[in-house]
């Protein structure tokens, strides 16, 4: 344990060298601030905002990620041949980058919200975000200890961010045109569980007491989501969406050769 | 100290290791020697657990590797080509590996080889900005800098100047005096010549021969390490 703090303090103190992690907050913060400062209406600029980090965080973390590990090769290597654990390696380095990723994330973010909006919904969309970025963190993860080519590595990860963001909704989209006919309210619940960046959104649009606009779903998602069964199951299923990948990933290096 | 039994090792369908089988004990020298591609560092390699074998195992002092890794306490090793975080400087790798390896019985250093290559000289550099042969002097920093009862040099005068690997050359002699484990593997012969007591020689993928480098010189009729193994190589 003492020894995997040790590689996690080196970690962040890689990372924060990294100018991406600090050009990540300024863009974070410059794009909340706008958003605040363009409406004077706090609800809106939240759902503004809640747009672009859906898109944002879940990109940055999932690419940078990536190409973290794999320019890390070296540190790993160097690690592999000493008296450490190749587990503990792993989870630090996932530590590492997930730590430093929230905090960028929180400064960027969740400082903005804190001063302009200090509300429930506020709130729920910055744990949204600290939560996405622990699982594209994870997802990285599982790109990038499958393939040993960088380039594919990260091709790899933009197509699972693609998947995510458009693909998996074209998806649902298609699937609900297909089979209009039926009642679709619950099994929409399964689907969406299948997509975190969809289960976020959801949380976060039932929390703005929108989900009238989206019509019978609406009420389904929020008779499920809106108690705190449908709540606490879904913060189950997003944490499983960060141990599943890491977990995975790991399972996979302790037998990697380097 | 170290056994490594029927160690088999594929890439796809490159087999790097076929079957080697070999003992090393406490106060040799072993020179591992062989063509490119021989598996010399697939070998070293899986001694040191970066490389998970498809069969076969290897043990230290009686322990399995496998699931160990505290066994690398007692192992230095220095890679082939160093590769290095690069943003950090020579001065944060010595202190992250020090801070790494420090244990509650060992806080004594071996700093030799930092001094004798001057490297306190250089601390604040950034290791993308090295040379090769810098790198090398890194790396055999810390190879010998924990006191390991055992020491893995994989070609270790390769990109080092004349001055640098002669001391490189009788910092490992002392070591061995000591009754260190030292295994070298090198292409350099001539370089070996004073330095080891048994050779193992390999060949795509397989253990040709390991004997006592006296008995090797006895059987080639050559004095040189160099012409023995072309005399051997060429007989093959």
């Amino acid at each position: 344990m003492k020894k995997m703090r040790k590689i996690i303090k080196y970690v962040i103190a890689d990372i924060l060298r990294n100018k991406i992690v600090i050009a990540y907050t300024l863009l974070l913060l410059a794009i909340s601030f706008t958003v605040f400062n363009l409406q004077d209406n706090n609800t809106k600029g939240l759902l503004s905002l809640m747009n672009i980090v859906l898109i944002i965080v879940p990109l940055i973390c999932i690419i940078f990620s990536t190409i973290y590990v794999y320019n890390s090769t070296e540190f790993i290597e160097l690690l592999v041949s000493q008296p450490l654990q190749r587990k503990h390696i792993w989870i630090s380095l996932y530590s590492g980058m997930a730590i430093a990723l929230t905090f960028s994330f929180f400064v960027g973010v969740g400082i903005p919200i804190i001063i302009y909006s200090f509300a429930p919904t506020g709130l729920i969309l910055v744990g949204v975000g600290l939560m996405l970025t622990l699982i594209f963190v994870s997802i990285a993860l599982l790109a990038a200890v499958y393939t040993r080519d960088k380039a594919k590595g990260i091709g790899i990860a933009v197509l699972l961010w693609l998947y995510f963001s458009l693909i998996f909704d074209g998806l649902v989209l298609f699937i609900l045109f297909q089979f209009a006919d039926y009642p679709l309210e619950k099994p929409m619940l399964v689907l969406s569980g299948l997509n975190p960046i969809d289960m976020g959104r959801i949380l976060i649009l039932l929390k703005m007491d929108v989900s009238a606009l989206m019509g019978y779903t609406g009420a389904v998602f929020q008779s499920f989501f809106g108690t705190i069964s449908g709540t606490v199951i879904t913060i189950f299923v997003l944490m499983l969406w960060i141990f599943v990948p890491v977990g995975i990933s790991l399972r996979k290096f302790k037998r990697k050769d380097l | 100290m170290i056994i490594a039994n029927n160690v088999t090792k594929k890439f796809g369908k490159l087999v790097a290791l076929n079957n080697v089988s070999a003992t090393c004990n406490n106060g040799e020298c072993i020179a591992l020697i062989g063509p490119n591609g021989s598996g010399k560092t697939t070998l070293v390699k899986c001694i040191l657990g970066m490389v998970v074998p498809d069969s076969g195992f290897i043990t230290f002092n009686d322990k399995n590797i496998l699931h160990d890794w505290l066994y690398r306490e007692h192992i230095g090793y220095m890679p082939q080509i160093g590769r290095y975080p690069e943003n950090m400087t020579i001065g944060q790798i010595l202190n992250m590996m020090k801070d790494i390896r420090r244990t509650k019985h060992s806080d004594q250093f071996d700093e030799d080889l930092i001094n004798a290559f001057k490297i306190p000289d250089l601390l604040g550099k950034r290791m993308r900005t090295l040379s090769g042969g810098t790198t090398q002097k890194v790396s055999a920093s810390l190879a010998f800098l924990f006191n390991p009862d055992v020491l893995i040099l994989d070609e270790p005068t390769a990109g080092l100047d004349p001055l640098a690997s002669e001391i490189l050359k009788e910092k490992i002699i002392s070591e061995k005096k000591k009754g260190k484990l030292v295994i070298i593997t090198s292409h350099i012969l001539s370089e070996l010549d004073d330095l080891v007591t048994q050779v193992i020689y390999m060949q795509d993928g397989n253990l040709l021969f390991h004997k006592s480098i006296d008995l090797l010189r006895k059987d080639t009729g050559e004095e040189k390490l160099s012409k023995a193994i072309a005399t051997v190589m060429k007989s093959k």
